[in-house]
């Protein structure tokens, strides 16, 4: 048996993946390169707060203190937070936007399709629901990418820096700590660090047909997973996210 | 809805003794409630009228993205981001299906798209004011939506069928949204002090934009006569307005909310509710430019436009490199 505060701290994982990425992806609405694109991406940001909030609902029932969801999106200050560093980055331009999608949407997929397994029938649940909508996104941001990439001279420099810009990045989500160890005893989840190969050939693929260059370094920049160092930005998005329900506790909305 | 003012192409309605052998099947079908689809012939002054009425619908629904979207990140709860969100994406779709619905009538997205960044053509005068506070968006959904409907479940009958068709579709799903507002502004006006002072400005501040959102009274209504003869438009400006000031009373009585304007009172006599006029002058000085977000919205949508231009170009750019290595592979 799993300690419920290690679980606990692994469903915030999950949960505030989506829920900032969500949130980044959500500040594009009426903004987007063509209509297409912002039915995209609002749909994107909508599957998003939708695993958040069975992410987050499932980390507040593990807690057992009678918070909720929204009390832990709303509530809680940016030391809280244990998303990736890689989600809470600014959207840039749209290349940007999408690279960043697509290296999450890679790690993201891989590591719910493990999670399907879980002997957690709660976490396998979710997971279950949410791979069918990432692997969508997975072939959406994919396909963009590509598209992108090998596209005008423009928009090949523009994915090429977008990609040297998030790359260092992309490292933490494969680096295992004590809670990710106690998942992986109880069989609740993968070692991050099994997840890096199936990563690997789906980056190098889809790089190859962008005709992007992965760059070489192996250079993490890491603290979001385990809340110790996140980036400036996170607090100017949580301020945003959070102004309603801090300016007017206690409200029913 | 959202248009408004649409200019009717012809001054005048022609009698049946003016119009050409052509002109009078085509009348005879309109007043037979028959649809007029994409290939049948049509006079061109009914096919530029279509046009820009239903591209002022379309790029509404676009440039409505923005008031509402600027309280997608700040949405009090998950579930009322999530309401937001699908809310929003819906209202690009309808862009989508309308732009499409121009498209029958021999009218590219693009060329709307320009002309509307060339200030060459208009959306809905609603969208050019503000959301200040949170109840603005359920307000937003309850007031906008709903005169959007009373609106466009007239034109579910209009005259040409790819048209009346969308409106089908748009209508269910904006009737979702009525709903979902109205909800969002009970938990306000239930809700406590603060909250309460929020649905009633939202209310106050969206009340007459809302009325303006029909146009102006029938008698300055100058181009209406030929688009009601065509079935284009189907009920009259002041029918409508009449139709939503009488649903949406109650609905604020039920609410608790103060009243927006002391002009509201029943009418025993006309069983109809009085109300007051909305400032004229306010509303043509929106409709040229002068509204308070007129500027910042188009100015967004322009920006959108130029800034995504490298990511159209880079994605028409590799789909035309990979149909080019498919033939030479062939």
């Amino acid at each position: 048996m799993v300690r419920d505060d290690f679980l606990f701290e692994y469903l915030l994982r999950l949960g505030d993946n989506t829920l900032i990425l969500g949130h980044r992806v959500s500040e594009w609405c009426g903004h987007a390169p063509v209509l297409e694109e912002d039915i995209a991406l609002a749909n994107t940001a909508l599957d998003m707060i939708g695993q958040t909030q069975m992410w987050l609902g499932l980390a507040a029932e593990v807690e057992g203190k009678g918070r909720n969801a929204d009390a832990l999106a709303f509530t809680r200050d940016v030391w809280d937070f244990r998303n990736l560093l890689l989600v809470e980055m600014p959207n840039g331009d749209f290349g940007q936007t999408l690279m960043r999608q697509f290296l999450f949407d890679a790690f993201h997929s891989i590591l719910l399709g493990r999670l399907m397994t879980s002997s957690d029938t709660r976490i396998a649940g979710i997971a279950a629901k949410a791979s069918k909508e990432v692997s969508y996104h997975l072939e959406r941001s994919a396909e963009t990418v590509v598209g992108l990439g090998d596209g005008t001279e423009q928009s090949h420099e523009r994915m090429q820096a977008a990609l040297d810009y998030l790359w260092p990045y992309v490292g933490e989500a494969f680096i295992g700590d004590t809670v990710d160890a106690e998942m992986v005893a109880a069989g609740i989840a993968p070692d991050p660090a099994s997840l890096r190969a199936e990563f690997d050939e789906i980056v190098t693929r889809v790089f190859a047909e962008a005709t992007l260059k992965l760059p070489e370094s192996r250079f993490a920049h890491k603290g979001g997973k385990t809340g110790n160092f996140h980036t400036e930005h996170l607090g100017h998005l949580i301020s945003t996210l959070q102004w309603l329900q801090r300016a007017y506790p206690g409200c029913t909305w | 809805m959202y248009a408004q003012m649409i200019k009717t192409a012809r001054s005048g309605v022609k009698t049946r003794e003016e119009m050409t052998e052509q002109e009078r099947a085509f009348q005879d079908k309109i007043d037979a409630d028959i649809k007029i689809e994409p290939r049948d012939w049509m006079p061109d002054d009914y096919r530029a009228t279509l046009i820009r009425q239903i591209g002022q619908h379309a790029h509404s629904e676009v440039v409505g993205q923005l008031p509402e979207g600027n309280w997608i990140t700040r949405a009090p709860t998950l579930e009322r981001k999530a309401i937001l969100l699908a809310k929003v994406q819906d209202e690009a779709g309808h862009g989508l299906y309308l732009y499409s619905a121009a498209e029958t009538l021999g009218e590219s997205r693009d060329e709307l798209v320009r002309l509307l960044h060339e200030g060459r053509m208009k959306y809905s005068s609603i969208f050019n004011y503000p959301t200040l506070n949170w109840a603005d968006i359920g307000a937003v959904g309850w007031l906008v939506d709903g005169a959007a409907i009373v609106n466009q479940v007239a034109l579910q009958r209009t005259s040409y069928g790819p048209y009346a068709r969308a409106m089908v579709r748009i209508c269910k799903e904006e009737s979702f949204h009525a709903r979902q507002g109205y909800h969002a502004m009970m938990k306000m006006a239930l809700g406590s002090p603060e909250q309460r002072k929020m649905a009633q400005d939202a209310l106050n501040r969206l009340w007459f934009p809302a009325m303006m959102m029909f146009g102006p009274h029938d008698s300055e209504s100058t181009h209406s006569e030929q688009s009601m003869a065509w079935k284009i438009k189907v009920k009259s400006n002041d029918e409508l307005r009449q139709q939503f000031v009488d649903q949406t009373i109650p609905q604020i009585e039920y609410l608790g909310l103060e009243l927006p304007e002391p002009g509201i009172k029943w009418n025993e006599d006309r069983g109809h509710y009085d109300f007051s006029d909305p400032d004229w002058s306010e509303f043509m000085d929106v409709l040229r430019g002068n509204g308070p977000c007129n500027v910042d919205r188009m100015n967004a949508r322009r920006k959108a436009w130029d800034d995504g231009e490298w990511v159209r170009d880079g994605l028409l750019e590799h789909a035309r490199k990979k149909a080019a290595r498919a033939v030479a592979a062939e």
